[in-house]
């Protein structure tokens, strides 16, 4: 029969893991009025906890990122781009750190963030947002740029 | 000709009786919530063509299941000419995993309730979850849960196509969450199954007080929990939804008009709902790993055991919601607690406590505090107080029953009455967490 012919995927195919990106937000007020061993507790656990995500092949990159007040922003205003000093938007939390996360589902992803000791320890949040896959994109984005290689 | 009505009249009937769960397992199989709905349809309409010739098959959910499933690689295929995205999806689909009988029928059950925990994932919005369970599980149409949500049905429909392609692109598996995450993620499925009720049993607004299908569908979602699902409190809130729906014909007038507890007449209480609730929640209660759920039901179950409203046991029904303020504390339960104790103790001892309540500023904008504030108040003959309660929860009340009611006891305080006995139910409405 035909049918059989057809090999089909459970619910999602898992010959591809996902990216998630995770975007660490903490506030940083709170974090400056943290003991030094609060502080001390904080990182070395964080520390811990990422070696552990790498090991086992989930943490695929991720930065922790200077106070928000070294941040610098531009825009295109007009005609030209402005420089200005600060965060995008200016709000209690402030985007902390990144991690690429790599994970089989979002049950994943949650799970093995749940995990990561910087929410138990500094109160922050991790938003998680999968990347986009651009790769159909990518493609019609190159035809369209390669030069037609036929004339008619 | 009487064999097609025949046949039309047995695929009606399947549809009705297994559409949903073959629904389940095609997205299963397929992995997309919109693909496995064209093929559902696919598949209902090759049966009524093919089984007019060759006869209803033996195991026809099995048939429609691997119809849907071929019409549909069919229709990918055919497509996939069209684009690199098209041609990815079909390669995905046509791609490793087993085309075996236990793919097709891995259990009784399993597929549906796979289906009702990716449908009240809590990375889902909150509006979402209700109405995509409404929409897969049970097979409501769009138009149909926007008329009971009192919305439009574009917005409806967004909302389900958001959480629909939220499921796809973020890739929120189609699983039952394994027993270490049960309890967090069933709490979020039991919201939806109360939510649910609890729209069709007190509507927020709008004109009828209750709106059957609703919690129609909400009891049969319990059921089904409860059948694919033993947990306690899967029958805690089954037995909460029956016993509370059993007072359905008894707690409106012909009109529409509210009919308190007390005044209600208990023979109209429907007796097969309330022994199946009692025996639900003994079963939850003798497994000692119950929460809000079951306690809730225990206090539905005390109404229903009292013979007449002023034998009820009012000392069972406080202890329980104090129990309740330890395992889910809310400003709600403590209202609820504070006028249990006031029909314990006394209309003094329960307006202390709705006092401490409201100067907290917690319920100042929920009406019901303020109308058991006032009913305590009239009790006491502080009328003055007690017309202002009333006002004040009048100038809150959004729903036309309940706004009715506020205007009679307002009247009726002009014409001085005598003693208004404080309504239990009225203020027992509940929040459950979050």
């Amino acid at each position: 029969m035909v049918l059989s012919t057809f090999k089909l995927s459970t619910f999602y195919p898992i010959y591809k893991q996902m990216k998630y990106i995770c975007l660490g937000y903490i506030d940083e007020k709170a974090w400056g009025k943290m003991s030094r061993d609060g502080q001390n507790t904080f990182v070395d656990e964080c520390f811990a906890y990422d070696e552990e995500l790498r090991k086992n092949g989930h943490f695929i990159g991720g930065e922790g990122l200077q106070e928000s007040g070294n941040a610098t922003t531009l825009r295109w205003r007009g005609d030209k781009v402005t420089v200005t000093d600060g965060p995008f938007a200016e709000t209690k939390e402030q985007l902390g750190g990144i991690m690429i996360l790599e994970a089989t589902d979002l049950n994943h992803a949650i799970r093995l963030m749940s995990n990561h000791p910087s929410l138990r320890l500094g109160g922050g949040s991790w938003e998680i947002r999968p990347a986009a896959d651009m790769s159909a994109i990518l493609e019609e984005s190159e035809q369209r740029r390669s030069p037609r290689k036929e004339t008619s | 000709m009487a064999s097609d009505d025949h046949i039309r009249q047995h695929v009606d009937k399947i549809y009705r009786e297994e559409s949903r769960r073959v629904l389940a397992t095609l997205i299963r199989l397929l992995g997309d919530f919109d693909l496995a709905e064209d093929a559902l349809h696919d598949a209902f309409k090759a049966a009524l063509e093919q089984w007019k010739e060759n006869g209803v098959p033996s195991n026809p959910r099995a048939w429609l299941i691997s119809t849907g499933r071929f019409k549909m690689i069919d229709r990918m295929r055919r497509q996939s000419k069209f684009g690199p995205m098209q041609a990815k999806h079909t390669e995905r689909l046509t791609s490793d995993a087993a085309d075996s009988p236990e793919n097709i029928d891995p259990g009784i059950g399993d597929d549906r309730l796979r289906l009702i925990f990716t449908c009240c994932h809590p990375a889902l919005s909150q509006e979402a979850r209700p109405a995509l369970t409404l929409r897969e599980v049970c097979g409501l149409t769009t138009e149909e849960i926007a008329r009971a949500f009192l919305v439009t049905p574009s917005t409806l429909a967004q909302r389900i196509v958001r959480a629909k392609s939220k499921i796809r692109e973020a890739r929120i598996p189609y699983l039952v969450p394994p027993p270490e995450e049960l309890p967090g993620r069933l709490d979020a499925v039991l919201q939806v199954v109360y939510l649910v009720f609890n729209e069709g049993y007190y509507a927020s607004s709008g004109n009828s007080l209750t709106r059957v299908d609703l919690s129609a569908e909400a009891i049969r979602l319990g059921h089904l929990l409860a059948e694919l699902l033993p947990d306690p409190e899967v029958d805690g809130i089954l037995s909460l939804m029956l016993l509370n729906e059993s007072r359905r014909a008894a707690r409106t007038t012909p009109t529409g008009d509210i009919i308190l507890l007390e005044d209600q007449d208990r023979s109209l209480w429907d007796r097969a709902l309330i022994s199946e609730g009692l025996i639900l929640l003994k079963r939850a209660l003798a497994s000692n790993r119950f929460g809000p759920y079951t306690l809730q039901a225990a206090i539905a179950a005390a109404h229903a055991e009292a013979p007449a409203a002023d034998q009820t046991d009012w000392t069972q029904i406080a202890g329980l919601y104090s129990l309740l303020m330890r395992v889910n504390p809310s400003p709600v339960v403590e209202l609820n607690l504070a006028v249990a104790i006031a029909m314990r103790d006394g209309p003094l001892a329960g307006l202390t406590l709705i006092d401490r309540i409201l100067d907290r500023g917690d319920l100042s904008a929920y009406h019901l505090a303020h109308s058991a504030r006032a009913e305590l108040c009239f009790r006491l003959g502080r009328t003055e107080e007690a017309r202002a309660g009333w006002e004040r929860a009048l100038s809150l009340a959004q729903q036309k029953p309940e706004r009715r009611f506020l205007e009679r006891r307002l009247a009726q305080l002009k014409t001085d009455e005598k003693k208004i006995p404080v309504d239990v139910e009225f203020v027992r409405r509940q929040t459950t967490k979050g």
